[in-house]
């Protein structure tokens, strides 16, 4: 068995352990020895300013004279704080934080824009505290002045990917939630938002079932982009899938649209092509009407493609619009395509139009399938436009399929 | 809701005193006047309230239609006037609210005896050889500054809610509220406020009217108190050896000192 260790012994007072804490000390505070306390304020990791009541800069720290290129002389008894922030900032300031501070004696986390010695704007958070006499009479204001510019641009990244998620939602509501499909006819449709995703437009298409072997497919632009016209576009497409329901005529639906935008508080309108498709006796008609919209082509191989029905008014702006319809035979191997301007207007880099001739040309190039074709539509006006829509796209494509099929 | 809870109206003063009305200015509320409204109180009847959208207004009674221009505020106060039966009414407004007194004078002389305005503009964009002072992207850089600045209004409206003059315990708490502002209000005020021209509308005012100016103010300069006063019919001004936009706040004693001075008989 080993003896317990040997208990520390002391005899007297324990100065060699006192002087071993204190060797500690010194070596943990030595660092620190040259924390002066012009050094503490003038290499603090904030900017500091001190200020006279009326605003007049008294004292600026290094680092407030780093971050904004100006030099102590430019400031100090020059110049009020004021004057170094941008003409709105100054409105905030007099009309917010210098009554805050009047009022609180202290203000935090003001948000607002340095300009700078070389007019470059610094964008700064600031906490200021206002010091009084024994008399209570305002003596100096002390700001910090922190650098905002990371949290800045954090703020607008996260703004741009809140943009992003609300435009995705939006366009979702666009287009139907699932692919469509009409039994007995081949449907295929694509849409492609304009620019990089984080605008709304107002392009939209749609396919319903009204009865048995009866059918919508309707397609459309609301004018403009962003939040409202995305409400606009919603409206659109619950007005017409109700109107189909209650009556026949394709024409009928776009004036209870144009009835129901008319009385609705938007300036807003609308282009659009309501299609109703009815299988009757082992044939499909197509019946079309037209708002304003790009008439749709009728591609019946081997003949050129050939629009069906008529242009029809804009939808929404006027008090007596004219919309008609034109019923045509399906036969087989029949290609019905709706397609949003989108599509004709888009421009390469000379500026020019994709337009109706090159989309005839492609509607001829052979005997297409639905997907293939709005496939490969998109893909050629995408290349068209060197991959960069700037404005929304819709396709639409309707094929009567082989009887084998 | 009466227009003393619509505007969080307080009265104070000599009851039967003539009757002084004071309006704050954009951004804050009637707290403004703390350091001078209450030195009145022994020979008038002081009448402190917030524009609707401001401090303890009732915030349900904004309306965007009515408040789209500086005359929906001017009715306000017209409306004040009337529902508590004041005549011979000094009006004391700062910043807008002097503009918004112009125009309730403007429509109703009848009811006003004497008007203050503390560091008016009647248009804050540049327009030729008028110098407001700012130009209109300026305005946008304000509204920007607002966005940024709203953060921690909605816990900070609380106490304001529940405020109430007869438990000054809460005195303190109330002032939290002080230029906090719901962000889609202070956004339009500021737009009302710094896009209108009211230039046209002094020359329709005949009372008697001091114009207090601050002679350090970067946003109502003293060459703009210069014209306000000009183009009145009956009018002085005062320089105050004051800095800023907020004499009534930052230099007190001047303030409350060149209005006794127009208003004490």
């Amino acid at each position: 068995m080993r003896p317990p260790p040997p208990l520390p012994t002391s005899s007297g007072p324990d100065v060699s352990d006192e002087d071993g804490a204190r060797e500690v000390l010194d070596g943990f505070l030595a660092p620190l020895a040259g924390d002066d306390p012009e050094q503490l304020y003038d290499r603090a990791p904030c900017g500091y300013l001190t200020t006279m009541p009326d605003g007049l800069i008294a004292k600026a720290n290094q680092t407030f004279l780093t971050l904004t290129g100006y030099v102590e002389s430019d400031l100090v008894g020059r110049r009020r704080f004021v004057e170094l922030l941008t003409p709105g900032g100054r409105i905030y300031h007099e009309t917010h934080y210098a009554p805050m501070l009047e009022m609180h004696g202290t203000a935090r986390e003001i948000a607002l824009d340095v300009v700078c010695a070389d007019g470059r704007r610094l964008p700064v958070l600031l906490n200021s505290v206002l010091e009084h006499d024994i008399s209570g009479m305002p003596t100096v204001v002390r700001t910090a002045v922190f650098d905002a510019t990371q949290r800045t641009k954090q703020r607008a990244e996260e703004s741009e990917v809140r943009a992003r998620k609300l435009a995705h939602t939006l366009q979702q509501s666009f287009i139907p939630p699932t692919h469509p499909d009409i039994p007995g006819l081949e449907l295929a449709a694509v849409y492609r938002p304009a620019g990089d995703g984080t605008e709304i437009g107002g392009d939209f298409y749609d396919v319903f079932e009204i009865g048995p072997e009866d059918w919508c497919v309707v397609i459309g632009d609301v004018c403009g982009k962003g939040v409202e016209a995305a409400v606009v576009t919603s409206l659109a497409r619950y007005t017409v899938r109700a109107a189909a329901v209650r009556q026949t005529e394709p024409s009928a639906a776009l004036a209870t649209l144009n009835e129901v935008l008319l009385h609705h508080e938007t300036d807003r309108f609308c282009t659009l092509t309501v299609l109703r498709l009815r299988h009757e006796a082992g044939d499909w008609t197509a019946t079309v009407s037209c708002g304003g919209h790009p008439l749709p082509f009728l591609i019946r191989p081997p003949a050129p493609a050939v629009t069906i029905g008529s242009p029809g008014s804009l939808v929404g702006p006027l008090d007596a619009p004219r919309f008609s319809d034109t019923a045509v035979e399906l036969g087989t191997g029949d290609v019905i395509v709706m397609y949003t301007d989108g599509v004709t207007e888009a421009r390469n880099h000379m500026g020019e139009f994709y337009g109706d001739e090159r989309l005839r040309e492609f509607l001829v190039a052979g005997r297409l399938s639905a997907p293939t074709l709005v496939d490969g539509l998109l893909d050629e006006v995408m290349q068209f436009q060197s991959q960069q829509p700037r404005d929304d796209i819709a396709l639409v494509a309707i094929a009567v399929p082989d009887s084998e099929h | 809701m009466g227009v003393v809870g619509r505007f969080n109206v307080m009265v104070s003063g000599r009851p039967d005193g003539q009757p002084m009305v004071f309006a704050h200015g954009f951004g804050c509320d009637q707290h403004m006047w703390r350091y001078v409204a209450p030195r009145f109180e022994d020979e008038f009847r002081v009448i402190l309230f917030d524009h609707v959208g401001a401090g303890g207004s009732d915030l349900a009674a904004y309306d965007p239609g009515r408040y789209n221009s500086l005359g929906g505020y001017a009715e306000d106060v017209l409306t004040i006037c009337c529902e508590l039966d004041l005549h011979d009414v000094i009006f004391v407004g700062h910043s807008v609210s002097a503009m918004i007194g112009v125009l309730a004078a403007g429509a109703e002389p009848e009811r006003f005896a004497k008007l203050i305005l503390i560091g008016p503009s009647p248009r804050y964009i540049d327009d030729g050889s008028y110098v407001g002072g700012f130009g209109e992207s300026d305005i946008e850089e304000l509204l920007d500054s607002l966005e940024s600045n709203y953060l921690g209004w909605s816990s900070a409206m609380a106490p304001v809610i529940m405020g109430n003059a007869e438990r000054p315990q809460l005195g303190e708490e109330l002032t939290e509220s002080f230029c906090r502002t719901d962000p889609q209000i202070a956004h339009q005020f500021a737009r009302v406020t710094f896009l209108s021209d009211n230039r046209a509308d002094l020359a329709k005012v005949a009372t008697p009217t001091l114009v207090l100016q601050a002679r350090q103010d970067v946003i109502a300069p003293v060459a703009v108190g210069e014209y306000v006063a000009a183009a009145l019919a009956d009018s002085r001004l005062v320089l105050l050896d004051a800095t800023g936009h907020c004499p009534n706040l930052s230099a007190p004693d001047a303030t409350a000192a060149a209005i006794a001075n127009f208003v004490r008989s």
